[in-house]
């Protein structure tokens, strides 16, 4: 699969957007979304206000400092190794205009391999694994790459509906370079046959933005006799007009 | 169930703007409440913001940099098995710039999480005892004027400030589209 041409590497102080695109319609699940029963009561149901994007919306935190050496290596946090498919998930971040993000972190939590949280919420009756916590953390590099290594999650039943499944995924969150780059998003494994009645994959009402939350597997990055590959690259929203065509 | 952001993204220190030892350290302290007044157990918040100067931490040093040692402009607070409520320890940010020569006044952008959610909801904290620099806010002036109170974090008895985030229903705060 071809991604979008990739920009030079770019100065990230000098070239410091002084706004981002507003999302297109259909880009992002509605808040109000009666599929997803959860989201009755915890919408807003009077109008967004549009916020024109000034100092505090383009800077955004450096928590690089959070990341331990071996925060992206979630087989690796505890005695034993945890039981599962063992696979590698790796990407890239960019904005809409292909311009890789340097240096901002990108954390992810999952279930284990058999449908599980660690959560005390979580009921459940699948095995909690030991030797699996289920969340990671690391910064992307000067090309915007990230890596982890991980288990395959496992599909789980959950309460929305009768005989409701949420398809195997892992959560991502990714602070981008700016507080309006902010996003949180869930990556999916190809092919899963869960996809066409889970209520939160559809609730991305554009066919391509739903694709882009598909990693593929990449036998080429997949490591003999130790684990299988998947690639994820993520679009986090570009540079918008500027502050002066926005003030009008 | 989930998603349960408890389990990725809080940290120990996630809650701290500035060390906890800061000069002028405050707390400001709230509940996340859904539309049937319920609070929202799992919610999670982030805040990003300035200093008093008007400084910010930024990832690549955008803008004049805080000289607050430890300095960090971002919280991030969730609980595993939380009752609604958050605290973080900051510093009252100062004015900063806006659009067009425009003073903004001294606020927090906030984002809210929680399962229910598809995506964040955006609203910011401004505050109540800050009555001139808000009146010439650009970005208040664009909230309806009988809800723009719901921005507003009053002050607490202990020094810091209080802030109610209310998903929806009669007290629905303002939340903005970027
Ligand atoms: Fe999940």
């Amino acid at each position: 699969m071809t991604t979008r041409e990739e920009r030079a590497i770019y100065d990230p102080v000098g070239e410091t957007p002084t706004s981002y695109v507003r999302e297109p319609v259909g880009a992002h699940p509605p808040l109000d979304y009666q599929p997803y029963k959860s989201t009755a009561l915890r919408h807003p149901k009077q109008p967004l206000v549009y916020l024109p994007q000034a100092i505090t919306e383009i800077t955004g935190p450096q928590l690089g400092g959070l990341v331990g050496e071996n925060d992206n290596d979630l087989l690796a946090q505890h005695d034993g190794e945890p039981i599962g498919e063992r696979i590698t998930v790796s990407g890239r971040v960019f904005d809409t205009e292909g311009k890789p993000l340097r240096d901002t972190l990108v954390e992810i939590w999952q279930a284990n391999a058999a449908g599980r949280y660690r959560h005390t919420w979580d009921r459940w009756p699948a095995e909690l694994d030991p030797n699996f916590t289920g969340a990671g953390r690391c910064v992307t590099d000067a090309v915007g790459r990230y890596h982890f290594t991980t288990v395959k999650p496992g599909p789980y039943p959950w309460g929305n509906h009768y005989n409701a499944w949420r398809p195997a995924h892992i959560h991502f969150s990714l602070l981008g370079r700016a507080f309006a780059q902010r996003l949180v998003t869930q990556m999916y494994f190809p092919g899963d046959p869960l996809f066409e009645f889970d209520p939160i994959f559809n609730s991305v009402r554009d066919p391509r933005a739903r694709e882009r939350m598909i990693s593929r597997f990449s036998i080429h990055d997949s490591i003999p006799n130790w684990a299988l590959a998947y690639e994820f690259d993520i679009y986090l929203r570009g540079p918008g007009q500027t502050p002066f065509e926005e003030a009008n | 169930m989930g998603p349960f952001f408890a389990i990725g993204l809080p940290w120990d220190r996630g809650p701290l703007v500035v060390p906890e030892d800061t000069p002028g350290a405050i707390r400001i302290t709230g509940s996340v409440y859904d539309g049937a007044g319920a609070p929202v157990p799992d919610s999670l918040i982030e805040t990003w913001q300035a200093d008093p100067a008007g400084r910010f931490a930024d990832l690549h040093g955008y803008g004049e940099s805080s000289e607050i040692p430890g300095f960090r402009g971002f919280a991030r607070f969730g609980a595993e098995d939380g009752d609604g409520r958050f605290e973080i320890v900051t510093v009252k940010p100062g004015a900063v710039p806006g659009l067009a020569g425009t003073m903004q006044a001294p606020h927090i952008d906030v984002s809210v999480f929680a399962r229910g959610m598809l995506h964040r909801c955006v609203t910011r904290i401004y505050f109540a005892d800050e009555p001139e620099a808000n009146g010439r806010d650009p970005v208040l002036a664009r909230v309806p004027s009988e809800r723009r109170a719901t921005l507003l974090a009053e002050p607490a008895p202990d020094g810091g400030y209080m802030f109610d985030i209310h998903l929806q229903g009669p007290d629905e705060t303002v939340f903005f589209e970027l």
